[in-house]
């Protein structure tokens, strides 16, 4: 084994893979989506994949194991993990190999634990099943990891249910897991992508700790470059199931030689023209004094918001900080128990259901996951036409040639869409149709749940430019609801923090992001990964000077 | 056409011997007039007679043809448990997704009146209301109907609850549409593969449900062929180790695992479906 620490060319290598070719099966046909790749990882490195989604990052992770995804087989090239070839592999070959010496970090922690079972037998199944330690000697090594991790009460954590910790960390207990053997090569597949800015740092820093202590070589799967930029020695980036570019990671960051990198270095560089402030005059709509409750637990107190046309309020913060609730009691999902709201001044009822069509149709909204948005037994004509027929009355002929004006507001092709159901589009076009069917209902307002935060960074980008064309054609207010502040500084006018149900700060944009900040607003602010690859470490030097001042077990 | 048939040819042997059964069932009854050498009531010869001869399956114990009754029972119980099944769905399948698209007080009520239904074992729960209220054919369906929809309605609202939380629902409603558009047009067409399945499965207990009731003489009555009593009617003949007894059992129990191959095949592949995605 190599006791150099600085993983360097003179160093074992550890996996190595040669023209990787994968296949997968769509419509009864396999058709290539690794179309060979070649992937060297010695030991003790980082190698970070990024890409799109589609790219073939996350298949090409898991062939390193040695497995294809059900639907996926491997067709060619070879894998060799310290001299043992995994394409000829036995079952009883793999089964000595996959947790003891590999191991496989996933993206949804909360997917990948049994509900059923306490942390720390899970923890414990793998060394114990592979015969590497016993039970006792398992679970005290869990309690140094968990310890090594920074999690909260690491001798206690460990007989809690999956369902008993937050997401950030199950995340790190999942690492924890991965580490229990000791494993020489530890695959993270997008372990941070689920996770709130704030949260993803302590992950971030946890694994990078870890990683670094243990020696373990890994492979750092993601589509974003600044976390991909903290953690990797070497980067590939890869496109359409091929090997763009590979580079070191400092290298790759200052000099990006392919046009594709160059173009995922540009991301973000979209920003909305500031619209005129219409302060003094009556708002579109406004939150008054908003407290809502689901059942005994008040989940908002006291929140008040403006919105005015043609303006774009970002409603920022983390997960369970009530952004999404807001909207709730904004459209009267989630009657407010106090306050109201207010429409051009009038009040609404509480209730959506007391509310008229009209009122119904002045509100639109579009959600985070279009998938389970749209109804995957209808065709596009009648999800968008639905509600031109039932607000506008159109029928037949008209509504079908509205149907395709709408169509070609949001940039699809009438005539190839029209017919089609969801499942035969791409997340960027499902979001398209989600923006159609609001628009089709001729709103005024529109709220927007974090409408990008499921798409990768160039589809997003599109879609922000896509809405910000429609903002200022029809004059349209938006709510954007999203934790993603890169987002924020792209498309906002004006922006709300928020952090447990209140509204910590609020103002125009350039106000919130000039300091001096708010102490929560400045943690947030912080915790956005940067491009440069010393980022997270100066982060976490600054923020140990400044501890007793910033909580960061916030979860 | 061609989806249809390739759709058949990549069924499994068991799904294809079950489409198979079911045909031949099918058959029978709609032309069962042209197939029965006999009328359905006719007496034609001594009684019990044995196979072969005039009567391919002997006669029963009122002297009639076996082979026919045997086809028209086809007809008769087959119909009757068909059309009951529609019934249960319409009555399990509405009141299910309306307690899952309502909630509230609306699901409490349905949820325990369905309750109450269930606590009493069916059969005798049937027993007793057809002896209240005598025996004919739609007391019978209505009956049963009602007893075996809220299996259905439990179905119903287990899964329409799942569909009830997902967006498109909450976009519909907050477009302000009715309750209909929301359980016939949002919900229903998305639990149509665990409904489907469903009815395959409810058809048999149907049909078994009528078929005993006929065999202690509360179901379909007398003269007309019916598979129930006429298990009963000749079962003296099993004393002297005849089969013939056995075969409108065996045609019960033939159709039951024909149309069950046929169940499993579907929710093998409505199920398949879901894992790839």
């Amino acid at each position: 084994m190599s006791t150099e620490h600085e993983p360097g060319a003179g160093a074992e290598v550890l996996l190595e893979m040669r023209g990787l070719r994968i296949e997968g099966q769509a419509d009864e046909q396999w058709q290539e989506i690794v179309c060979g790749v070649d992937l060297v990882l010695r030991r003790g490195e980082v190698l970070g994949l990024i890409g799109e989604s589609g790219a073939g990052k996350s298949t090409i992770g898991i062939a390193s194991m040695g497995y294809a995804r059900p639907g996926c087989r491997i067709t060619g090239g070879s894998i060799v993990f310290d001299g043992i070839d995994l394409r000829s592999g036995t079952a009883e070959d793999f089964r000595r190999l996959r947790g003891a010496r590999i191991a496989y970090v996933a993206q949804s922690a909360a997917a990948a634990f049994n509900p059923a079972h306490k942390l720390i037998d899970q923890y414990c199944e793998a060394p114990v099943q592979h015969g590497v330690k016993a039970r006792a000697e398992a679970q005290t090594e869990a309690i140094e990891l968990f310890e090594a991790l920074q999690l909260p009460e690491p001798h206690t954590i460990g007989f809690r249910y999956p369902h008993q910790v937050s997401g950030g960390q199950l995340q790190r207990a999942m690492t924890a897991m991965a580490m229990a053997c000791q494993p020489d090569l530890i695959i993270f597949d997008e372990p941070t992508t689920a996770l709130d800015v704030t949260t993803q740092v302590e992950v971030l820093a946890a694994i990078k700790r870890v990683v670094e202590q243990f020696h373990t070589a890994a492979i750092y799967i993601t589509h974003d470059l600044a976390v991909v930029a903290q953690m990797a020695d070497r980067i590939m980036v890869l496109r359409y199931g091929l090997l763009v570019e590979e580079a070191e990671t400092r290298a790759m960051l200052s000099d990006p030689r392919e046009d594709y990198t160059k173009s995922l270095w540009a991301v973000r560089s979209f920003k909305k023209q500031a619209a005129t402030s219409e302060h003094g005059k009556t708002p579109l709509v406004k939150m008054d004094r908003v407290t809502a409750a689901y059942g005994d637990l008040t989940v908002l107190h006291d929140v008040s918001m403006e919105f005015h046309r043609g303006t774009t309020v970002a409603v920022v913060g983390e997960s369970g900080s009530g952004k999404s609730t807001a909207a709730r009691a904004l459209t009267g999902l989630l009657p407010p128990t106090a306050g109201q709201v207010l429409f051009k001044g009038e009040a609404l009822p509480a209730d959506y259901r007391q509310r008229s069509r009209q009122q119904l149709q002045n509100a639109q909204m579009i959600y985070q996951m279009a998938d389970t948005a749209m109804n995957p037994r209808q065709r596009i004509s009648a999800i968008i036409g639905r509600p031109v027929e039932l607000y506008l009355g159109l029928k037949g002929r008209r509504l079908e040639e509205r149907v395709r004006e709408l169509l070609a507001m949001i940039e699809l092709e009438p005539d190839q869409f029209i017919d089609r159901y969801p499942e035969e589009l791409s997340g960027g076009q499902k979001q398209r149709i989600c923006i159609a069917r609001a628009l089709a209902a001729e709103p005024e307002f529109i709220i927007c749940d974090e409408v990008t935060s499921a798409l990768d960074q160039l589809v997003a980008e599109n879609i922000l430019i896509l809405l910000d064309r429609l903002q200022r054609e029809l004059n349209l207010a938006y709510m954007f609801i999203t934790h993603d502040l890169a987002t924020v500084r792209a498309i906002a006018d004006e922006v709300v923090v928020m952090l447990q149900g209140q509204v910590v700060e609020q103002g125009p944009k350039d106000e919130i992001f000039s300091p001096p900040h708010h102490e929560y607003t400045d943690l947030l602010l912080s915790s956005v990964p940067e491009m440069d690859p010393d980022w997270l470490d100066s982060l976490l030097e600054e923020r140990r000077k400044h501890a007793p001042t910033i909580q960061l077990s916030g979860n | 056409m061609n989806a249809t048939w390739k759709l058949l040819k990549s069924a499994p042997w068991s799904a294809r011997f079950g489409l198979l059964v079911i045909l031949v069932y099918a058959l029978a009854a709609i032309f069962a007039p042209l197939i029965a050498p006999f009328g359905e009531h006719e007496i034609v010869g001594d009684v019990y007679e044995p196979w072969g001869g005039n009567f391919l399956l002997g006669t029963d114990n009122l002297g009639r043809d076996m082979f026919t009754r045997l086809i028209f029972g086809a007809r008769n119980t087959v119909t009757i448990a068909f059309v009951t099944t529609c019934f249960t769905f319409l009555i399990g399948s509405s009141t299910g997704l309306l307690a899952a698209a309502m909630g509230r007080w609306v699901d409490q009520i349905l949820s325990r009146i369905v309750d109450v239904l269930m606590a009493v074992p069916s059969l005798i729960f049937a027993l007793l209301i057809l002896s209240i209220l005598g025996t004919s054919i739609p007391t019978l369906m209505v009956v049963i109907a009602l007893l075996e929809s809220t299996r259905v309605f439990r179905l119903a609202r287990a899964v329409g609850m799942n569909v009830v939380v997902m967006d498109y629902v909450e976009v519909a409603r907050l477009r302000g549409e009715g309750i209909g558009w929301v359980i016939f047009r949002e919900v229903l067409p998305n639990i149509s593969a665990p409904l489907i399945a469903e009815f395959g499965m409810r058809f048999c207990f149907v049909f078994l449900f009528i078929s005993g009731l006929s065999f202690l003489g509360l179901g379909i009555q007398p003269p007309t062929a019916d598979w129930g009593s006429m298990v009963r009617e000749n079962a003296t003949l099993i004393s002297y180790a005849d089969v013939t007894p056995l075969l409108p059992a065996g045609a019960i129990a033939l159709l039951t695992v024909g149309v069950n191959f046929v169940v499993d095949w579907f929710l093998q592949k409505t199920s398949g479906l879901r894992d790839e995605h």
